[in-house]
């Protein structure tokens, strides 16, 4: 750290004025720089203006989030059926589809990547390590649409078979091709908290007679658990995000159900599926932007949370570093 | 060793197994599948229009010159926004704190986010705004539909904090006496970078450029209101047609062809033709970041 603090200062003092030539590329360096704030900006802003116009154009009709007393239901319900008459849009259901499927990824994969980070970074050989490591990451660049083809060609096979369930596609598929695509994030990312806790620390608990366990489970662990807590944020974010694996492998019908192996729809996949053919500047049109929003907002969120977390955390198990970078 | 000792590396290593078992059943499968079904002829001809015959050659090419056009649009911004972050950035500055949570918050924002953002600033407002100015009296518009361009620019935007996160560390990783011995020759700041930080650290911008390549050769979500099309049996000859991509062909053949049994060889072989692709750009990334770090130890 304190030899990066120091490359800063070492730019040759300024004795002559600088070409006119540098200080424009300097600016344009700067600009650039820019760039990453303006894009985020954008991002929002654009997913914003198309969301927003729902909120005096009679967006308190559409019942977002109320159950809806609709004409053929015997009592109020909430419903996802945007093509319908009257059009329906209850989010509800598309929200419980989201946090069921990405809650039952979780399920599968953070105690499998934990457990494996665990043995990658305390048991194995660094030798065997280092041929293990870019082998998990190997699936972290299989993109999420053959992960999709994955679970729609041969998880749905395999979890019918053995479970018998009524519907081929269902929440519980689309779970087990996520828990592949978030498993790397989770095992990275703990397996470098893991492997960075100090040797010291390790020695010590030894020292004084623990167990292997013993320090694993009450030493490494706990020095360990900002990034293991990250890891987890980090996983979660990226399964309540990503589109073509539940697109693909879910289902797709809307329903308000617990059951693991019943169908789900997320917001994720209602947006892909359903902009395509909803016409520009409608109401529809607009309620799939609001989703957007609803997700950009729920990411951001969860990434504010990791950082406070991370950063409480690492100052109670180590006051005297204070405030982290 | 005691119970709990075996206790715990069993289970842990269970664990660990059953990832692998999951990672190479993934990989042999399509790879098997794939094999059988892949041909030259697939590599080189275009679909026929029920999509089971024929060949993925426009995907192929759609692939390469969207990330291509992606690459272009986007290394050049992520390595000065690092070489920003980096070289010139100043200790407590709220820019460089502003935009390291930009970069940050840009790489949370899901796929399919990115995919409204492109068609609502790119497609249609940027591309509106073009049309408006250059094409008011065309009948239909010009810029202001999904295009290459405007898929390109959005996976760009996508990859951006994938490339500035791994240039920054590659600079940081160059020598301080690097830095020192060109001052001490009489350089300006700039030309020290651009003549010794950017070139020692150039195995570490490639590993960033690759990866970025990789993830935007998978990325189907962003591109799918932005110019991607099911079926166009000619390759696209301008930044403003649509075009047709290998990870978009495989979630048609997966899930809309009109006849989905008869297109199933046609779809293993996509997968297996994609997968190939992205681990190959994967593996090459992993062999640069080991030189990066291999050449600059000190």
């Amino acid at each position: 750290m304190a030899g990066l603090l120091m490359s800063r200062g070492i730019a040759p003092r300024r004795r002559f004025r600088r070409s006119l030539g540098e200080r424009l590329a300097e600016r344009a360096i700067a600009l650039a720089a820019a760039s990453a704030i303006g894009a985020i900006l954008l991002i929002f802003v654009f997913v914003v203006r198309e969301a927003l116009p729902l909120l005096w154009d009679g967006g308190a009709d559409l019942a977002l989030v109320a159950p809806q007393h609709y004409p053929g239901y015997d009592h109020p319900a909430y419903v996802w059926q945007p093509v319908g008459y009257p059009p329906k849009y209850g989010v509800v259901p598309l929200l419980a589809g989201s946090l069921k499927i990405t809650a039952l990824a979780m399920a599968i994969s953070a105690p499998l990547s934990l457990l494996a980070a665990i043995y990658v970074a305390e048991i194995l050989r660094p030798r065997t390590r280092a041929l293990i490591k870019p082998v998990i990451e190997l699936l972290a660049g299989v993109p999420s649409v053959i992960l999709g083809f994955f679970a729609l060609t041969f998880i749905a096979d395999a979890t019918q078979d053995i479970l018998g369930c009524t519907y081929r596609l269902n929440a519980l598929v689309a779970a087990l091709a996520l828990s592949l695509a978030v498993l790397p994030v989770i095992f990275t990312v703990s397996e470098d908290a893991i492997h960075g806790v100090p040797l010291a620390l390790r020695e010590a608990s030894l020292a004084v007679g623990a167990r292997r366990h013993q320090t694993i489970a009450r030493v490494v662990l706990p020095a360990a658990l900002p990034g293991i807590v990250a890891s987890l944020v980090l996983g979660f974010g990226r399964a309540i995000g990503e589109t073509m694996i539940v697109l693909m492998a879910s289902g797709n019908a809307a329903v308000l159900d617990a059951s693991p192996t019943s169908s789900a729809r997320t917001l994720t996949a209602t947006i892909a599926a359903e902009l395509g053919e909803s016409p520009r500047g409608g109401e529809h049109w607009r309620v799939l932007f609001l989703l957007g929003m609803i997700l950009l907002v729920v990411t951001w969120a969860l990434d504010t949370l990791c950082r406070v977390v991370v950063r409480r955390l690492a100052r109670r198990l180590n006051p005297s570093e204070g405030e982290g970078p | 060793m005691n119970v709990g000792d075996r206790a715990l590396r069993f289970v842990s290593g269970l664990a660990l197994l059953v990832v692998l078992v999951a990672i190479f059943a993934i990989l042999g499968i399509v790879v098997v599948y794939g094999a059988g079904a892949l041909s030259w002829q697939m590599l080189v001809d275009a679909p026929s229009s029920d999509l089971a015959g024929g060949g993925v050659m426009p995907a192929i090419y759609g692939t390469a010159a969207c990330t291509m056009l992606m690459t272009l649009a986007g290394v050049p911004v992520g390595v000065a926004t690092a070489v920003y972050l980096a070289e010139y950035a100043p200790q407590r500055s709220w820019f460089a704190t502003a935009v390291r949570a930009a970069v940050r918050s840009l790489a949370g924002v899901p796929s399919i986010v990115f995919g409204l953002f492109g068609l609502g600033f790119f497609a249609l407002f940027v591309g509106g705004r073009i049309d408006g100015m250059f094409y008011s009296d065309a009948t239909s518009p010009v810029f202001g539909r999904p295009a290459i361009l405007w898929s390109s620019l959005t996976l760009a935007v996508l990859t951006l904090p994938v490339v500035i996160v791994t240039t920054e560390e590659a600079i940081r990783r160059v020598p301080r006496e690097h830095r020192e011995a060109s001052y001490a020759l009489g350089a300006t700041k700039l030309t020290t970078i651009a003549r010794v930080v950017l070139p020692h650290a150039r195995a570490g911008i490639l590993t960033g450029v690759v990866l970025a390549v990789s993830r935007g050769a998978g990325e189907v979500a962003p591109i799918l209101f932005t110019g991607v099309a099911n079926y166009l049996p000619r390759v696209p000859t301008d930044v403003r047609d649509g075009f047709m991509h290998l990870g978009y062909h495989v979630y048609v053949l997966a899930t809309q062809a009109p006849d989905v049994d008869r297109a199933r060889p046609m779809l293993f072989g996509t997968v297996l033709v994609l997968l190939v692709l992205t681990l190959v750009l994967d593996a090459a990334a992993l062999v640069l970041r080991a030189r990066a770090q291999r050449g600059t130890r000190v």
